[in-house]
This record gives structure tokens, C-alpha cells and sequence, in this order.
């Protein structure tokens, strides 16, 4: 069997009326999570796939991904999977075929240029490596460089400069050569 | 200044029992989680959630920079620590001063003066309590030299631990080399620090401990004792306050010891001193101090009506003492059961997992401190503990009696639980006698041994 957007947008409905918190579905080599987070009770949800996808899948998938590459929560709607947080899913589909989510691996203050004044280290278009530095991530005065650990190109950079960014919040996204 | 908003830099039952104090007081609480607990029940009940790593202890409950740092971006005045995880390590106050955070508890300097056992044990001997035989083991010729002097069996303790951990017994002197070398390992990697000090084993001693409050200024007031004799391999089950049974001139001597030791120390917030009572000779020692809000704490809050996170948080206020000793009053009893989901069959190994369902008790004199709800997850990476359940009476058998019936009322599903030892500790006659001491638990399995086959673990598990 396949997984069309269509199929996912209403396995999101369900989560959102259910009274479950979080599900776990593995089909044909795609693995979906959605949780449901916060008070709003808005279902997030994050695509992962094993392997290859299959031609109907990846359709699907590249649906999905419309909606996907470029939400983050609460913030853009979608077209086909659902429209703004608040009640109806919304929030990052990820398209693993080609997109990674780039995690903050700790807490602190985020910084885009090595210094005040200076260039950023990428730029959404810029091309990165596995160890291209994409940011600084200051915790009690200690900078510490945040690598890609992907090689692709930067399609989004989520945190403003200088803000508290918390363990595990997407700090960009990249799309990587299929 | 007036503290408006706590980061609680802790997890699990005391993070819920933390924020229930804050609402009272109408203080905003931000909770520091790991990536484990983002979805727990402390989450949902605290104003603000900050991720601050990942389920790993190491690098989120015990990563002091993180935490100080999410205070001040999530511009909170003070940080609770709990117990446990950094709330004894100096270097959370340390930080917190450079970053202007108001730490609730100890000075730094009272954390390390109370954290190393052997200078501990100077202190106390400093203010006239006094300590068990023992010393210090820097080389083994200095623990082979300190051993013969003392009788066996011994005990070998880490310096810079507490609470049992790293703890072991010598029963023969010929296996102190090997059980030396093995403490200090342990210690290592639980401390960091291999340092270890030898101590005459107590036989038949009850563990009694006094609650202290200090205004950092040298003013100390205790509010009365907790008998902790109810322990597992040097983890405690259950805890009950008063002690049964102890005579009204050592009571008081223990009361007086550890007033004494805080005050020495000009001890600010609360603490716990610890002791083992000799029971044979009435006469008692001093252990360790905790220099942190217990896990036991509710015992004395509902002997003393005083709620003693709000008392931690005005005196980190400076506020000062707010109570006088004269106004402390013991009233009626209360005992707790820890209720740890742990397996029984598989030698109480903690038992993670989801809890399907759960029911807690609940009634006149029944207090429930927990953060497990139905469909809660409790993750491996962390203690086991799931509730504490607290009853209060009139007297020690009224309290027993609701203790009783509110564990016998409680239902866990989906996780192993200790229900039926404290089921079968509460209903045995020695327990409900009083006064049991630290050889209690050992002598219950002997004489239920049903207590660690299959059925009694169903049981609990229904």
C-alpha cells in the first residue's frame, strides 16, 4: 500500500480528534511520528524514511513536502496537509528524501557571524559540507561551533540572531543531493 | 529583592511538588527538562518549558552552564534545585552568583563543608556531636592501621558521596584491600572524587534524622525528626515522623546536635542532619548533613503544618527565619511510603516503561506527591521514584491505619511496583510496633517470603 498526502492530512485529523498523544506508523519503508505538543494541542509531525521510496510514495511524500519544506510550527500553513497551527496540523514535514532538519545539539544563545558585525556563516542558498560551521551557540560565555553534519545547500535558517535556542530546536534546514 | 519568577532545574515528583508551592505564592515557574521529560507531567503544569539537553543526565540535569544560562535568557531571579542532580554540587550557587541568580539553598562554601564527609565529620566533632569511630583511608596502610583499631565489621564510604552510594561493608579484615580498591572505583565514577574513610559498622541502629532551617546568619531552628530506619540497601522506603518510641532526653540531644552543627556552619536554608541512634545504649552519632530540600520532606510539613519550599524560597529571598522555635509544633504523626516502580521478581530492578493506569489515593490525612499520571512514561535514565504517598493521624496507629488503606487503594498498570512490600511492611507486627531498626527490611523478606516470588508481583502489578 502507499501513503498519498491526502492519507497523511487524515491520519492527522484522527491524532487531532483522538485522545492519543503521540503515534507511530511504518509503511512501506516510511516511518511517520506525529505528537501532539502543547496547550494549542497542534499535531507536529516529522517523516523519516528508511529506504528508497517507492514511485507512489515519493509522490505522496513530495506532496507532503510542499507543505512541509519550509513550516515550522506555528508559523506557515500549509496547502494540502493542513492549514495554520491552532487547532489543525500544521508544522514540519519534513521531506527526508532530499531535506534534513539541522538540530541545535545544546542549549544557549545562537549566533549567525562569528562576531558582531561580521558575515554570517550561511546564508539560506549557501552550499555546506558535513563540517561547514552554520552558527555559534554561546552557553555561559563558551562559544561553541554548530557543524552541518549534512552536505547540501542551506533552504532555511529558523532562529533570529541571538536569541535562547533550546536542545534539539531545528536551527536550519538543508536540502541534500538525492 | 522579591523573587517573581524559579527556573526549577529539577525533574519527577519534586519539580510538580515545587511548582504547587510557586502557584501558591504566585511565583512563575520556568521547568528545565531533558529531552525525556519534554511531554512528563511537570511539563504541563509549569508556565514555561526550556529544553535544556538531552535524556542523558550528564549533559541536562547535571550540565550547571545550560541551566544557568536558560535562567537568565528566560530572565528568572532564582533557581530551585531540588534534590539530587546539582543541588549539592558547588558549582550551581557558583555559577548562579557570577550570573546574578539567586541559588535556593546552601552557600557554596556550606555545600562543600557538608559535601565532604570527613570534613563533616570535623565540624561535627567541632560543636561537641559526636561522630562514629572511623577516619580517614588516604593509603591502604593508614585503612589497615584504622581498621585494627576499630572492631569489625566496618563500613568503607566515599568522601564525597552520601545517601548509601559507594557504601560497602568489611565483615573480615583480610577483605578490606580488595573492598578499599572497590569503593574507591565506585566513588570515582559516581563523585569524582575516589576519596574514601572507614566507619564502625552500627548493628541494630535506627537512622533519625532532624529537619533544620537557617537564616544564613547563624540563627537555626529544627522542626523535629524523621525516623528513616526503613531502608533497602541503604535506600530509604519509609520514613515517619515523630520517631516512635525514643526517649524524651535523646530526642531531645539529637534535636540540640544538629541545631548546633547548622549553626556552626551559619547554615542558610534547609537541610537535613543525619543520624544513626544506637539503640542498645541510647546514645547516637552523626552521619552526614544534607544540604538540600529532602525527598521525605511532607513528613514534616504535615506534623508541622510549615510548607517548607515556600521557607526555602523566603530565605533565599532574604527574608530571614520567618518562624521561632517556640512556634514549632509537632502534632499527631505522619509516615510516608516511596512507591518505586521496580520489579520485585528481578531483584528490584527499576522497571521503566508507560503506565497505562494509574489510581492514587486519597482522603482525609492522605497527601500524594507525584508527577506519574495515566499514560506517563518513566524513562531509564533516571531514579525510579513515582509517588510518595503521606498520611497523617492523630497518633502513629490513626496514621497507619490511612497509610494502610491508601496503599491498599492504590492501583498501578503497565510498570512493576513496591505496593506489596509496603503492604506487607505496614501489616507486619514489628513495624506497627515502631521503632524498627536499619535490619528491618532483611528480617520482613526472611519472614514473608512471598514477598519476591511471582505471585506477590502480579499482585502488584494488578
Amino acid at each position: 500500500m502507499t501513503l498519498t498526502a491526502a492519507d497523511i492530512a487524515q491520519i492527522m485529523r484522527l491524532v487531532e480528534q483522538s485522545t492519543f498523544d503521540e503515534l507511530n506508523l511504518e509503511i512501506d519503508g516510511i516511518k511517520l511520528t506525529l505528537r501532539r505538543s502543547g496547550a494549542g494541542g497542534a499535531v507536529t509531525q516529522n517523516m523519516t524514511t528508511q529506504q528508497s521510496l517507492s514511485d507512489a510514495a515519493a509522490a505522496g511524500a513530495a506532496a507532503a513536502g510542499a507543505v512541509a519544506a519550509g513550516t515550522t510550527a506555528g508559523t506557515t500553513a500549509g496547502t494540502t496537509a493542513g492549514t495554520a497551527a491552532g487547532g489543525t496540523p500544521a508544522a514540519g514535514v519534513a521531506r527526508s528524501a532530499n531535506s534534513r532538519d539541522i538540530a541545535s545539539p545544546m542549549l544557549g544563545t545562537f549566533y549567525r557571524a562569528p562576531k558582531p558585525g561580521s558575515a554570517p556563516f550561511v546564508e539560506v542558498g549557501s552550499p555546506v559540507e558535513e563540517n561547514s560551521v552554520i552558527a555559534i551557540i554561546e552557553v555561559m560565555k563558551l562559544m561553541n561551533t554548530v557543524r552541518a553534519g549534512v552536505k547540501g545547500v542551506i533552504t532555511e535558517i529558523l532562529p533570529a540572531d541571538e536569541t535562547l535556542v533550546e536542545f534539539g530546536q531545528v536551527l536550519m534546514r538543508a536540502r541534500v543531493d538525492a | 529583592m522579591a523573587i517573581r519568577r524559579i527556573l526549577i532545574a529539577n525533574r519527577g515528583e519534586i519539580a510538580a511538588r515545587i511548582i504547587r508551592t510557586c502557584r501558591a505564592l504566585d511565583i512563575e515557574t520556568v521547568l528545565a527538562v531533558s529531552a525525556a521529560d519534554r511531554d512528563g507531567e511537570p511539563a504541563r503544569q509549569a508556565d514555561r518549558v526550556v529544553c535544556i539537553g538531552p535524556a542523558k543526565s550528564a549533559d541536562s540535569y547535571l550540565n550547571a552552564p545550560a541551566i544557568v544560562h536558560a535562567a537568565v535568557a528566560m530572565r528568572a531571579d532564582a533557581i530551585h534545585p531540588g534534590y539530587g542532580f546539582l543541588s549539592e554540587r558547588a558549582a550551581l550557587p557558583q555559577l548562579c552568583a557570577t550570573a546574578g541568580i539567586v541559588f535556593i539553598g546552601p552557600t557554596a562554601e556550606q555545600i562543600a563543608a557538608t559535601g565532604d564527609k570527613l570534613r563533616a565529620r570535623a565540624e561535627a566533632a567541632a560543636a561537641q556531636v559526636p561522630v562514629v569511630p572511623g577516619g580517614a583511608a588516604n593509603s591502604r596502610a593508614e585503612a589497615d592501621a584504622l581498621a585494627r583499631k576499630l572492631a569489625m565489621p566496618l563500613l568503607v564510604k566515599a568522601v564525597g558521596g552520601g545517601g548509601g552510594r559507594g557504601l560497602k561493608r568489611v565483615e573480615r579484615i583480610e577483605d578490606l584491600p580488595a573492598l578499599l580498591d572497590l569503593a574507591a572505583a565506585e566513588a570515582g565514577a559516581a563523585f569524582g572524587d575516589a576519596r574514601i574513610y572507614l566507619e564502625q559498622y552500627i548493628d541494630r541502629g535506627r537512622h533519625v534524622e532532624v529537619q533544620v532551617l537557617g537564616d544564613g546568619a547563624g540563627r537555626v531552628i529544627h522542626l523535629g525528626e524523621r525516623d528513616c530506619s526503613v531502608q533497602r540497601r541503604y535506600q530509604k522506603l519509609i520514613e515517619e515522623g515523630p520517631a516512635p518510641g525514643l526517649p524524651a532526653a535523646l530526642r531531645h540531644s539529637l534535636q540540640q546536635a544538629a541545631v548546633r552543627f547548622a549553626e556552626r556552619l551559619h547554615y542558610r536554608g534547609a537541610g537535613t542532619v543525619e543520624f544513626m541512634v544506637d539503640t542498645q545504649r541510647e546514645t547516637f552519632y552523626f552521619l552526614e548533613m544534607n544540604a538540600r530540600i529532602q525527598v521525605e520532606h511532607p513528613v514534616t510539613e504535615a506534623v508541622t503544618g510549615i510548607d517548607l519550599i515556600a521557607e526555602q524560597i523566603a530565605i533565599a529571598d532574604g527574608r530571614g527565619l520567618r518562624l521561632r522555635q517556640a512556634a514549632i509544633r509537632i502534632s499527631g504523626c505522619a509516615i510516608e511510603c516511596r512507591v518505586n516502580a521496580e520489579d520485585p521478581r528481578n531483584d528490584f530492578k527499576p522497571s521503566p516503561g508507560r503506565v497505562r493506569d494509574v489510581s492514587w489515593p486519597g482522603g482525609e490525612g492522605i497527601r500524594v506527591d507525584t508527577h506519574v499520571v495515566p499514560g506517563s512514561s518513566i524513562p531509564p535514565f533516571y531514579d525510579s521514584l513515582m509517588a510518595k504517598i503521606i498520611a497523617w493521624g492523630e497518633d502513629r496507629a490513626a496514621a497507619l491505619a490511612r497509610l494502610r488503606g491508601a496503599i491498599a487503594g492504590t492501583r498501578i498498570s503497565g510498570v512493576h511496583s513496591n505496593l506489596g512490600f509496603h503492604a506487607a511492611a505496614l501489616e507486619d507486627p514489628e513495624f506497627q510496633t515502631g521503632g524498627v531498626d536499619t535490619g528491618f527490611v532483611e528480617r520482613l523478606y526472611g519472614r514473608r517470603p512471598d514477598l519476591t516470588d511471582h505471585a506477590e508481583a502480579v499482585a502488584a502489578h494488578g
